[in-house]
Parts: C-alpha cells; sequence; structure tokens
C-alpha cells in the first residue's frame, strides 16, 4: 500500500529547524518582491497574463493538431521523436536511445519531467551514471532529496548544509560556505563529468509546433554544455508544452523569469532545431496523466502550467514548511494541484496543506486558478472517502450541530461553559492543537443572541 | 432600509459585542435590521474540508433563515465569501440565489452601497494596522491585492477607518500576507498556521500598531491567541466597533 504523505508533520519538522525556515521564508518571500518590481516595469502585465493564458488554453484544445505539426517538422529537421504514454514508458524509450549508443554516463540539467518519470534511480539501476549539471539539483542529488522548489531547488538549505555536504562528497573544507569557493568546487568537480558524458539529457520548456524546434531555459548554461559536447541529446517534454508558433514566445519568455526569480530574461534561452552536426537528437513526448487531465473540466485549467515558481514564491504555507514538505515532485501550491492527479491515495492531505489565501491564483502568469483548484481537490478527496479520521468525525459533528439552532445553542452552552471552568492542563495538552502555540478565546458572559433577547426582544 | 443582520456563529459565541457594533451602526445609519433568531452557520466550515455532504444541511438552513429578505449584511469577509461564491453544496433553488445576490459584506455594504461620508460619532486616537482578509482581499475585492501591483491602488476598509477621527493607519512589511487561520487548517496544519500568525502579528508589532483591526474576527480571533501566548501589547478588534464607537 502506497505511504500516505503527510505535510503537517513534515512541515512541523522544518519549523522546528528555526533557521532553516526564517531564512527560507525571507529568501523565498525575497524573490516574490522581485518578482513584484519586475511586473510593475511591465504595464501590460495583465494583458499579457490574458494573452498567454489564451494562448495555452487555445493550443490545449487543439492538443492533438498542435503534437501532430510538432512531430513532423521535427522529424523534417532530423530530430527522432518517440512517444511515452506513461512514465514507465518514458524510461523505457530513454534507455533503448541510450544503451543502443553504449552510454555509460549521462549529464543532464534541470528537468521537472525526467523526476515526474523517476528516471535516474532507473537509469542508475541499469548500470547507467546519471549527473544533475544544475547546482542546486547536483545538491539535492548529493543529498539523496527531490528538488524542493522548481526553480530553486535546494532552497531550503543554508550555506553552511552545502558546505557539510560537498566536504563529504567533494572533499572541501567543511568549516568554509564562501559561495564562490563552493560554486568553484563543484565547476571543478563537474567540468570532466561534462566532457567524459556520453549523452546529454535536458528537458523543454517550450515545444514550437509550427517550427519543431523547443527551448530550453537556464540561469546556468549547464544545458547548454550537455546538449553540445556529447554527441547524443535526448529531451523530455510534457505533451502540454507546446505552443503553436515561435511568436508565441515572445509572450512566454516575457515573463517565465520575471515570474520566477523577477529578472527580465532566464540568462541561457537556447533554441534547439534538429540535431547539430554529427550529432543525434532525440524528443520524448510524455503524456503520463497529461491527457486525464485535460479531460477533467475542474483541473484541466493546470496543464497551462509553464514551471515558474511564482505560486511557491508567494506561497505562505510553502514558505514556513518548505517544499520538501509536499513529499512530492511538485510542491507549492501547483503542487497542492497536480500531485492527487498522479495519485489520490498518497497524495490526499496536500489539498489541506493551504490556507486557502488565493495569493497563488493572483501571480500566475498564465492566469490557473490554482486556489480555486485547491479548494476542488478537496471536495475530490472527501467524495472519495479518503478525509483522515479526524477530519471527518469532526465535520460530519460539526455539520449536524451548525444545521439545527436548538442543537447549536446547546453546544454554544456546553463550550462556553467547559472553557470558562476547565483547568489549564485539560484545555493545554496535545489533543488541542490549537493550543500549543496560541492562547484559547475567553469566554464572554454572553451570545450575541443572548444579548439581543435580552435588549431588543424583551417585550415584543 | 430593510435588512436582515446575519452574525456568524463564532461571532455569537465568542465575539458579541462585534454584533452589537454592527447592529447599533447599522440602527445609527438608518437601516431597519432584523436579527432571525434561527441562524447558526453558513456552512463553510464544512464546505472548506470539501465535506458537501456535511455543508448542505446547514447551507440550507441559512436560506430557509434568508429568503424573506432583500438585503442581508454581516460582518465577516469569509462567511459572505462562502455564501456568494462556494453556498452549492445544496440546489440551486431561486431562494437559494436569491440569498447569495443578496448577502453582503458589512465593508462594502457601508462603502459600495450606503457610500457612508462620515462617522462623526467615532473617535478611535489609536496606531491601528489594518488586516484585510484573504477572502475579503482576493475574494471580495476590499482591497487592491499586493500581487497587482500595476492596478490603481485602493482600499475600502482603509477609506472608512480614514473617516474616523484621531485614528492613525500604519503600514507593515507585508500587508496582505495571510495570518494563517485558514479555518480548520489552524489545527490541522498547526505548526504552519501558528508560525504564519507569530510573523504576522510581529509584522504588526514592530510597526508600532496599537490596534489591529480587521473585519474578519476569525482572522482576530486566531492572532489574539497567538498575542496572548505572546503577551504582547497588542490588542485586536472589528471594524464596526471603530466606525460605531464601541462598544469594546
Amino acid at each position: 500500500m502506497t505511504q500516505v504523505v503527510d505535510p503537517e508533520a513534515r512541515a512541523a519538522r522544518f519549523i522546528a529547524l528555526e533557521i532553516h525556515e526564517s531564512t527560507h521564508d525571507r529568501l523565498v518571500w525575497g524573490m516574490r518582491q522581485h518578482r513584484d518590481k519586475a511586473v510593475a516595469g511591465i504595464p501590460e502585465w495583465e494583458e499579457l497574463r490574458e494573452l498567454a493564458s489564451q494562448i495555452k488554453e487555445h493550443t490545449l484544445t487543439h492538443l492533438d493538431k498542435y503534437l501532430e505539426e510538432f512531430e513532423a517538422k521535427a522529424t523534417s529537421l532530423g530530430t527522432h521523436v518517440h512517444w511515452a504514454r506513461d512514465a514507465e514508458e518514458h524510461n523505457s524509450v530513454v534507455y533503448d536511445i541510450l544503451s543502443a549508443h553504449r552510454v555509460k554516463s549521462v549529464i543532464k540539467s534541470k528537468s521537472m519531467l525526467q523526476e515526474e518519470c523517476g528516471m535516474t534511480p532507473f537509469l542508475q539501476n541499469r548500470g547507467i551514471e546519471v549527473t544533475e549539471s544544475d547546482l542546486g539539483e547536483r545538491i539535492q542529488q548529493l543529498s539523496n532529496e527531490p528538488p524542493s522548489h522548481i526553480v530553486v531547488p535546494a532552497i531550503h538549505k543554508l550555506r553552511t548544509d552545502v558546505a557539510e555536504l560537498f566536504a563529504k562528497d567533494l572533499g572541501t573544507d567543511p568549516k568554509n560556505s564562501d559561495p564562490h569557493y563552493l560554486a568553484e568546487a563543484m565547476r571543478n568537480n563537474a567540468r570532466p563529468r561534462f566532457m567524459a558524458a556520453d549523452a546529454g539529457m535536458t528537458g523543454g520548456n517550450f515545444a514550437v509546433a509550427e517550427t519543431g524546434g523547443f527551448v530550453v531555459c537556464t540561469n546556468e548554461g549547464n544545458a547548454d554544455i550537455g546538449a553540445s559536447v556529447p554527441p547524443l541529446h535526448v529531451a523530455s517534454i510534457g505533451i502540454e508544452k507546446l505552443i503553436p508558433r515561435a511568436r508565441d514566445l515572445g509572450v512566454f519568455l516575457r515573463m517565465l523569469s520575471r515570474s520566477a526569480l523577477g529578472t527580465p530574461m532566464t540568462q541561457y534561452t537556447s533554441h534547439f532545431h534538429g540535431p547539430r552536426r554529427g550529432g543525434e537528437l532525440h524528443v520524448v513526448l510524455v503524456d503520463n496523466t497529461r491527457s486525464t487531465r485535460l479531460g477533467s473540466p475542474d483541473f484541466w485549467h493546470a496543464l497551462k502550467c509553464i514551471r515558474c515558481g511564482a505560486c511557491m514564491n508567494t506561497c505562505p504555507v510553502y514558505r514556513r514548511g518548505g517544499g520538501l514538505s509536499y513529499g512530492a515532485t511538485y510542491s507549492g501550491p501547483i503542487g497542492v494541484i497536480l500531485d492527487p492527479g498522479f495519485d489520490l491515495r498518497k497524495y490526499r492531505e496536500l489539498p489541506y496543506h493551504s490556507s486557502l489565501c488565493g495569493s497563488c491564483t493572483e501571480v500566475c502568469p498564465v492566469k490557473i486558478d490554482i486556489s480555486d483548484q485547491i479548494y476542488k481537490w478537496r471536495r475530490v478527496v472527501a467524495a472519495a472517502g479518503l478525509l483522515s479520521l479526524t477530519k471527518r468525525v469532526g465535520m460530519s459533528a460539526l455539520g449536524t450541530t451548525l444545521a439545527h439552532p436548538t442543537l447549536f445553542d446547546a453546544a454554544e452552552s456546553v463550550a462556553e461553559t467547559v472553557l470558562a471552568h476547565a483547568p489549564r492542563s485539560l484545555l493545554y495538552n496535545s489533543l488541542n492543537p490549537w493550543g500549543k502555540h496560541r492562547e484559547l478565546p475567553t469566554v464572554p458572559k454572553q451570545t450575541f443572541r443572548q444579548w439581543y433577547l435580552e435588549n431588543r426582544k424583551k417585550g415584543s | 432600509m430593510k435588512l436582515a443582520l446575519f452574525i456568524p456563529c463564532y461571532i455569537d459565541a465568542f465575539f458579541p459585542e462585534v454584533g452589537i457594533a454592527t447592529l447599533e451602526l447599522l440602527e445609527r445609519l438608518g437601516c431597519s435590521v432584523e436579527y432571525p433568531l434561527d441562524q447558526t452557520c453558513c456552512g463553510q466550515p464544512m464546505a472548506n474540508s470539501g465535506c458537501q455532504d456535511d455543508a448542505a444541511p446547514a447551507e440550507a438552513q441559512l436560506v430557509r433563515c434568508f429568503q424573506g429578505f432583500d438585503t442581508v449584511v454581516g460582518p465577516s469577509g469569509s462567511c459572505v465569501h462562502h455564501v456568494r461564491f462556494h453556498l452549492d453544496a445544496i440546489e440551486q433553488t431561486p431562494q437559494t440565489q436569491k440569498v447569495r445576490g443578496s448577502t453582503r459584506e458589512l465593508v462594502e455594504f457601508l462603502h459600495d452601497d450606503l457610500k457612508v461620508e462620515a462617522f462623526p460619532w467615532a473617535s478611535f486616537p489609536h496606531k491601528v494596522g489594518l488586516h484585510n482578509s484573504c477572502t475579503a482581499v482576493r475574494g471580495l475585492g476590499h482591497a487592491r491585492p499586493s500581487e497587482r501591483v500595476n492596478d490603481l491602488y485602493f482600499s475600502k476598509t482603509g477609506d472608512l477607518l480614514g473617516k474616523v477621527q484621531g485614528l492613525e493607519l500604519v503600514e507593515i512589511d507585508r500587508p496582505d500576507e495571510c495570518c494563517g487561520f485558514g479555518g480548520s487548517f489552524c489545527v490541522t496544519d498547526e505548526a504552519v498556521s501558528a508560525k504564519m500568525g507569530y510573523d504576522k502579528v510581529q509584522d504588526f508589532y514592530r510597526h508600532g500598531v496599537e490596534y489591529i483591526a480587521s473585519a474578519d474576527m476569525s482572522c482576530l480571533l486566531h492572532m489574539k491567541g497567538v498575542i496572548d501566548r505572546l503577551n504582547l501589547p497588542l490588542k485586536v478588534i472589528h471594524i464596526a466597533q471603530i466606525l460605531n464607537g464601541g462598544p469594546l
């Protein structure tokens, strides 16, 4: 049976590491502030959001046409196009390509899709060495942890954590947490791996139907080395990454990095149109639940996501609890609405790991109704009978009480008597989550209803 | 104007003074106010947990209670938001649609409908930090959400409080960051909720606020729990109490 992820307990553990939580909140909120400044520089931002949303909706509602157009154009450029129904098929397609080329080591750049498919452990179990080339992803790989953020995968770590990690794996000085020193050490470690790799793997941020090309955005240029040094380049692209025309990139590229980090563009925006001379280029187009989601009236809009991470940066729950609390490939608000689509049982608690504040919906550059979808996922969880026992019993009793004015009156009196007269040890204990960090409300002498009856209804 | 007063369950039980202030304020402004006695709850706690079946009886009760009125006013952004946008565990009969369409939150009723120009009876010589709840800002449009940086700034709650003599509004660092209440979230995700509450309260405290004012008593209930635990010299107050000049 799958283990149910408990985001509340995981978040509580992260918060208990006080300095991690406060640093994390400060840095991630900083990205939101940078986003605000960048957006303020684009007066037509809201128009861009609307345009981006419409382009994505149009593409998603004509996806068959655009996918076939992409395949035809890409093939005519000399790219090998493969199709994968699910994660397993993706991994075996990739493995077949690699083993046909006798690949022993792969250098890969960041790809949430390859993460989603569990590709790295799959390949490593078959004797292929896989090295992450994005600094944050490499830190996470060395830590045996998934990325905690879509854009900045190791943001939950302090630099002293990284110093300790590198000391163990790269032999650096554990006391030296200077970022330049650590980055240089990683550069020196990674370069020989780039040179020795038999294949480079990337994801793809946008695939253009009209041209058959695709675009990879990074800030470190690591995808470019990976795609340029080894003779073989394999890119995994989710079918929802399609856009119709090259000119549509002008909309999305203006929004992606501004939303993510508050910078006008990613440092590297690389366009791949067919294999380079003497090389080979493979694109694997992956479904993995996307077409099922496309058929869902409530949840298909989530496929518009361009993976900028703005919803994570603004989310007060994400900033406090950290990305690893979600126990899934995708964390933050977008993770809350994506992950249950992969495994409802496992991720049934995620929709409750949100205060429904709605900020995610407001920052989303492609106008996904994230907060509304979180709310709707709760209904799906409850309707599937997967609500945890405490929530279920409480809600049923509350529902009955609140439906009946007399019961409600009686419950109020009981609650007031208990709160007013119970000893502190009874009110503040491990069974009362409210009282762990907060005082309980004091009880007034009378309810509003009692006051109203005494003062306004007398004699009437 | 004749209207029905909708007093959410937790205000009835824990904050009668907010109900009294709302009632008195509406009467001062010339409204004829009736308080239907068989009201309980809007169904939000159950619906927010996804339990539509458990929410339905409370929602039906709310409709039965208020269907005879053309205007229903309640001093709670989150409850009014539930009625207007989420009251769908029950059949959407003409009565249900009428109640959903005629339910107004106090701030928007004063600001948009009555267009109140002055509160000559009110004086509040204090430094006040405004807490617009998430449902009030992003759901009901009480103020420009901080995410919409290019939209024209507005704050209906701020406008109303600005008409009170002596009141000084204090800016904080993260004006519409969620306080962490979030309904049942405050107990099911206790650690995160409490940390959000601590951060929010500290933001007000750092800026010399004396009173945290809000149109949502549920957020204030949570923040008051934090304030009392931390023993901070801060008070919470519903904006109806300020605009009416009490009771405190």
